[in-house]
């Protein structure tokens, strides 16, 4: 069996991972159009924010290769697929015979046709991200285009590198495929609050010298540009060889193209009409594809949608539905632009379909495994969206307490038989705890036992 | 009135020094103030009651063969036969051997030798397989010995920080908790456990989901810039894989698989790097996973890149459960290893120990089944016919517990040496009534790595018999001469460990006790008077700690408390990073089993509870087994709080009553496993490495039962 992969980003990497944890035998060749070692894009927001080293991204060391036996052409693109004697040709003539072939050729940034785009930096790639970063150092001002979740983060970013910066946005409001308008507003807010301008609605007409210039005429200024204006699957391979593509190319359950010998995953491929941005769905459909190519029966069914952002002093998870209305679903909203939080919740047929939640809390975890996992709710729909900190152990003061509670776990005291112990004579925490043990364990009752003998007195009027 | 004897608690592996009085009118226990682990003269409920199982008349007092009362040397007789016959038909590996974590150095000792040398099987693995062995296999991985706490247990006190994964000592130990009363702490846990409450910061990933949680710290630190890089350069080695790992572990991913919020993660892992003194310590909870020493692995990785392991005032341990669960783990009893924590597979050790034993290394058997295979392939066709039984209850206590039980039925012969009629003791062909705790002397290594003495303080009822004397006595029936006084055996102990990773070779009784005066002479053993009249010589010693920290190489050696100060114990000194990768429990939950389950201990029991069920006070604390549940996953259920409730999984069911409560996950229910039940559900999935079994989470059905 000879497996070849077209593409080594996440998904590539990851499938020949997930391949060779299975099948420790299969000849596996890996064909990667960067010259380096894939690499991690979910962290180069990270990067761009100074919060990580590219160093710090790598997927696999060069060295993985040798000690998986996988061959790793790297640097060589692949030119053409020749399905009739099921080999894939690269550019400089080179010629890999496959049984089963996996596109993994993943997407481009998409570059606006406007007057002056070569002046801006795409941010897609470790290199476009090397080249902001050096850029950032000497400029004064920087312009983001696009205000999806790529765009936020460069955004924050810049601003976090000491960069005041203007995010553009053609929309009415930030993420507008994640969020209602009215979490965008405050994510708004809120960055605004850390040196990001916003303006939404606002559409690039060229970008020039000084900055951009948009449609009304105005200039805003900057002389770093960053483009964010999202992604296009690479399909040109697959269309060439006259696989179906649509918006990317079209596979089945088992990520099978209508070619049953060649499969695809990641960015470019396209799964019951959706193409997949991010990460976690890629390395899905990569270990559902690693089981089809090792004889498995795993089946993929579409991936759950988790965006979570990666800003510094910016909490959002946004997840599912978000835009359904209160006539369509169950909507738990609390809004605190005040304090940069916002919540929601959608609910159908007591199960939770979408959520956004912005601003620090610990809901997100609670919330996030209720959507994936697509649980039955609580009826507190309020206590999911605040999850309380823990009730004290101890709180309970000695007048409310009933003589059943308990108070020293190690040695299962009740309050009733501190207050007979104390009936019988005892007046303080050692006369306590020489008949009843109460103290003697953890200790951490102490102050609680004191509380309780203290009370006794002060009620019957005795001295401690 | 005779002088109170200085010994140790019967149960955990704090092992807490307690003097015992017996006089006509009773037997008294008080704490001791000597001991470091509970100087300050704490006890738990477990500890102040322990005396009752001497008296309250639940013990076995005569041999019983097929249930009927005989005497010694019929049972000892009938047992010689059956043995032989079997190993005659089916060859030494015939014959299995079970041994337990509770029992002291020397039993687990004997034990050993028992089976290696009077039996040739290799068929010998003990229930410490159950609790430390992923600590155990990681710690080796990383540090080339392991010693669960390789640091006194007071020098927790004097840290910043302290992370416990998977511990809750203030349920299995309370008085361990008053050494973290200074440091922050910050515990991982899926419940909000007695010792989450006392928490500064409380990480509650989903069952089963520890080790991603662990590399999504590992990667914040890294990503922080929060690595101690002097450290990692100069002690450890690895360190590169592991980083280039972790790329693939960034929080946000760890968040969607733990439920734990990247905000917390991010408090938790800059406490640690900012604390000037740290530890970072483990329990069963991030252990007992089929991925349990990955597990530890990560949690190991995380302190050494974070400059703490075998540094004075920080470190890396893990928290041993049962009584002598270190020492058991280190002198023979398991199946992959020899005394002083040799490995049976090294020609060097095998020398060495077969020229104490007076036997031809070629002869002694090598490694035999771990525990779960062990017990698994009992009666089958290629297993052992027979099992001698100490210190363990595994129909209560071993995983998938009624296919074990059916296990075991199917032997041609099981033998049982047992101070009650436990579970397994009621399936035993032949029965042997042993002495308990204070009716016998012993060495006990408690989770420090500190070797103790515990002493005998009452005379044991009539009829019953020492562990050691069964074993010798078998042995002698088989033709083999094995000493059966405790100091005898000690003394063989300290010349087997010699030269090894766990090295006894320089304690003695009398070093323990911190009685030198008479260093020709050991103390304690058969030769002691009975009814309570052990008299501890060292009432007076001016403030010398107990016990001996091993490695302890040579008489004049002063012991080893931290022994990674300097190096740690791999070929090269350093610490070996190791990269691991998060797999997932071995069940995940689905439409028919849409629950978590995931079990532990409550204070008044101890381990199987055949000891703990018998004692009045420690029944009526907890008189039953129950079944934990969140508030809405109960009224989902339709099940009330006192309601009983029926839990199944794929191997079995179980019972308990229903107790609603907020601190645990609504997708998880906790059963304790003191009773028979819990372990009827859960996985015998097995770690690659350790084999230790899935206690930690399966997936399970709930229902009231009506």
């Amino acid at each position: 069996m000879r497996l070849v992969v077209v593409g080594n980003g996440m998904a590539g990497a990851r499938l020949v991972s997930e391949v060779r944890a299975r099948d420790p035998r299969m000849q596996v060749t890996v064909f990667g159009a960067e010259q380096g070692s894939p690499y991690n894009r979910v962290l180069l927001s990270n990067v761009l924010a100074g919060q990580a080293r590219p160093e710090q991204l790598g997927l696999h060391d060069l060295s993985w290769y040798d000690t998986h036996r996988v061959e790793a052409v790297l640097g060589s693109a692949v030119a053409w697929i020749d399905r009739e004697s099921r080999a894939v040709h690269t550019a400089d003539g080179r010629r890999a015979p496959y049984d089963l072939l996996v596109l993994a050729t993943g997407s481009e940034a998409i570059v606006p046709p406007i007057p002056g785009v070569g002046r801006a930096i795409p941010f897609r790639t470790l290199d476009d991200c090397d080249r902001i970063v050096k850029a950032a150092a000497d400029s004064r001002r920087a312009v983001v285009i696009g205000g999806g979740l790529l765009g936020v983060e460069a955004a924050r970013g810049l601003a976090g590198r000491g960069l005041p910066v203007t995010l553009l946005h053609l929309a009415g409001h930030l993420m507008e495929r994640q969020l209602d308008p009215e979490a965008g507003l405050v994510l708004g807010e809120t960055l605004a609050g850390l040196g990001v301008a916003i303006r939404t609605g606002a559409s690039a007409v060229a970008v020039e010298d000084g900055g951009v210039r948009l449609a009304g005429g105005e200039l805003v200024e900057g002389d770093l540009v960053v483009l964010a204006c999202g992604v296009r699957p690479l399909t040109a391979l697959a269309a060439e060889a006259g696989l179906e593509v649509r918006r990317g190319i079209v596979v089945d359950d088992e990520l099978r193209t209508d070619d049953p010998s060649i499969l695809a995953i990641g960015e470019c491929a396209e799964h019951d009409g959706t193409v997949y941005g991010l990460v976690a769905p890629a390395w899905e459909q990569a270990a559902v594809a690693a089981d089809v190519i090792t004889g498995g029966a795993s089946r993929y069914r579409g991936s759950r949608l988790v965006t979570r952002l990666k800003a510094s002093s910016v909490e959002l998870a946004a997840m599912g539905e978000t835009h359904l209305t209160d006539e369509q679903a169950e909507v738990v909203r609390f809004s605190h632009r005040a304090r940069g939080t916002y919540r929601k919740l959608v609910i159908r047929d007591d199960r939770l379909v979408g959520a956004i939640l912005l601003g620090d809390t610990d809901a997100v975890g609670t919330l996030t495994q209720l959507y994936d996992r697509g649980g039955p709710l609580p009826g507190d729909r309020a206590g999911l969206l605040f999850p309380g900190p823990a009730p004290a152990a101890r709180a309970d003061s000695p007048t409310l307490m009933p003589d059943a509670a308990k108070v020293c776990h190690c040695n299962d005291v009740t309050k009733g038989q501190i207050r007979a112990c104390w009936e019988a004579g005892a007046r303080d925490v050692a006369g306590v705890a020489a008949a009843t043990r109460a103290t003697t364990g953890c200790g951490t009752c102490r102050d609680a036992v004191a509380g309780i003998v203290g009370w006794l007195c002060e009620q019957e009027g005795v001295p401690a | 009135m005779a002088e109170p004897v200085k010994t140790h608690c019967p149960y955990c592996a704090l092992q807490c020094g307690m003097a015992i009085s017996a006089t006509a009118s009773g037997i008294t226990i008080t704490p001791r103030t000597d001991v470091p682990a509970n100087a300050a003269g704490a006890l738990c409920q477990k500890g102040w009651t322990a005396a009752d199982l001497l008296t309250n008349g639940a013990r076995l007092t005569s041999p019983l063969l097929h249930g009927r009362p005989v005497d010694w040397d019929v049972a000892l007789g009938h047992v010689a036969d059956r043995l032989s016959a079997i190993r005659l038909e089916h060859g030494p590996d015939g014959v299995a051997v079970f041994g337990g974590g509770g029992l002291t150095n020397e039993k687990a000792y004997l034990l050993g030798k028992l089976a290696r040398v009077a039996l040739g099987t290799s068929q010998i693995d003990y229930n410490g397989r159950f609790c430390m062995s992923s600590a155990a296999a990681a710690s080796i991985r990383a540090f080339g010995m392991d010693r669960g706490m390789p640091f006194p247990v007071t020098d927790l006190a004097g840290a910043d920080v302290v992370l416990l994964a998977g511990a809750n000592p203030a349920e299995t130990m309370p008085p361990f908790v008053r050494h973290l009363d200074g440091p922050r702490l910050i515990v991982v846990d899926p419940r909000r456990t007695a010792t989450a409450r006392l928490a500064w910061l409380h990480l509650r990933p989903a069952p089963g989901t520890d080790l991603a949680l662990a590399l999504g710290l590992l990667h914040l630190a890294v990503a922080e810039d929060l690595v101690d890089a002097a450290y990692v350069e100069e002690r450890t080695s690895g360190f590169d894989a592991v980083r280039t790992s972790l790329a693939a572990w960034w929080p946000e991913r760890v968040e969607r698989i733990t439920g734990v919020p990247v905000p917390r993660m991010r408090e938790a892992v800059r406490a640690l790097a900012y604390a000037k003194n740290a530890y970072v310590l483990t329990g069963r909870g991030a252990e007992q996973h089929a991925q349990g020493t990955d597990t530890v692995t990560a949690f190991v990785n995380l302190a050494l890149a974070l400059g703490l392991p075998g540094r004075l005032g920080s470190g890396y341990g893990c928290l041993t459960g049962q009584g002598n669960g270190q020492g058991g783990r280190e002198h023979g009893q398991k199946a992959d290893q020899l005394p002083g924590y040799r490995r049976i597979d090294d020609p060097a050790a095998r020398e060495h120990v077969a020229g104490v034993w007076g036997v031809d290394p070629g002869d002694l058997p090598g490694p035999g089944r771990s525990a779960f295979e062990l017990l698994e392939a009992l009666g089958t066709p290629a297993g052992p016919k027979a099992m001698l039984l100490f210190g363990s209850n595994p129909v209560v206590s071993a995983p998938d517990s009624a296919r074990v039980a059916e296990r075991i039925r199917s032997l041609d012969l099981l033998v049982v040496c047992d101070v009650v009629m436990s579970e397994t003791a009621a399936l035993a062909d032949v029965v042997f009534p042993v002495t308990q705790w204070a009716e016998e002397t012993g060495t006990m290594t408690n989770l420090e790595g500190r070797v103790l003495l515990r002493r005998q303080a009452v005379r044991p009822p009539p009829g019953v018999r020492s562990d050691l004397e069964v074993i010798a006595g078998l042995a002698r029936r088989l033709g083999h001469d094995f000493a059966d006084e405790p100091g005898k055996v000690f003394e063989e102990l300290r010349r087997a460990s010699a030269g090894g990773p766990a090295d006894y070779s320089g304690i003695t009784y009398d070093r323990i006790t911190g009685e030198t005066e008479d260093p020709g002479e050991t103390h304690g053993g058969g030769d002691v008077p009975y009814g309570g009249e052990v008299r501890d010589r060292a009432d007076d010693r001016g403030g010398a700690e107990v016990g001996v920290f091993w490695p302890c190489p040579a008489p004049g050696h002063p012991g080893t408390p931290r022994p990674f100060l300097e190096a740690f114990a791999t070929p090269g000194g350093r610490a070996r990073f190791v990269p691991v990768e998060h797999r997932g429990p071995a069940e995940e939950i689905d439409d028919d089993y849409p629950v978590y389950l995931t079990t532990g201990r409550v204070l008044a029991h101890y381990q199987s509870g055949a000891q703990t069920r018998r004692i009045a006070a420690l029944a009526a604390a907890v008189p039953e087994p129950y079944v934990e549940l969140h508030p809405d996953l109960a009224g989902r259920l339709d099940i009330g709080a006192g309601d009983l409730v029926r839990v199944t999984s794929r191997r079995g069911q179980g019972q308990g009553v229903a107790r609603i409560s907020d601190a645990i996950r609504s997708d998880t229910v906790f059963m304790p496993f003191h009773w028979e039940g819990a372990n009827r559900l859960t996985n015998p999935a097995l770690d690659p490495t350790s084999r230790m079994p899935e206690f930690k989470v399966c997936a399970v059905r709930v229902e009231r039962v009506t």
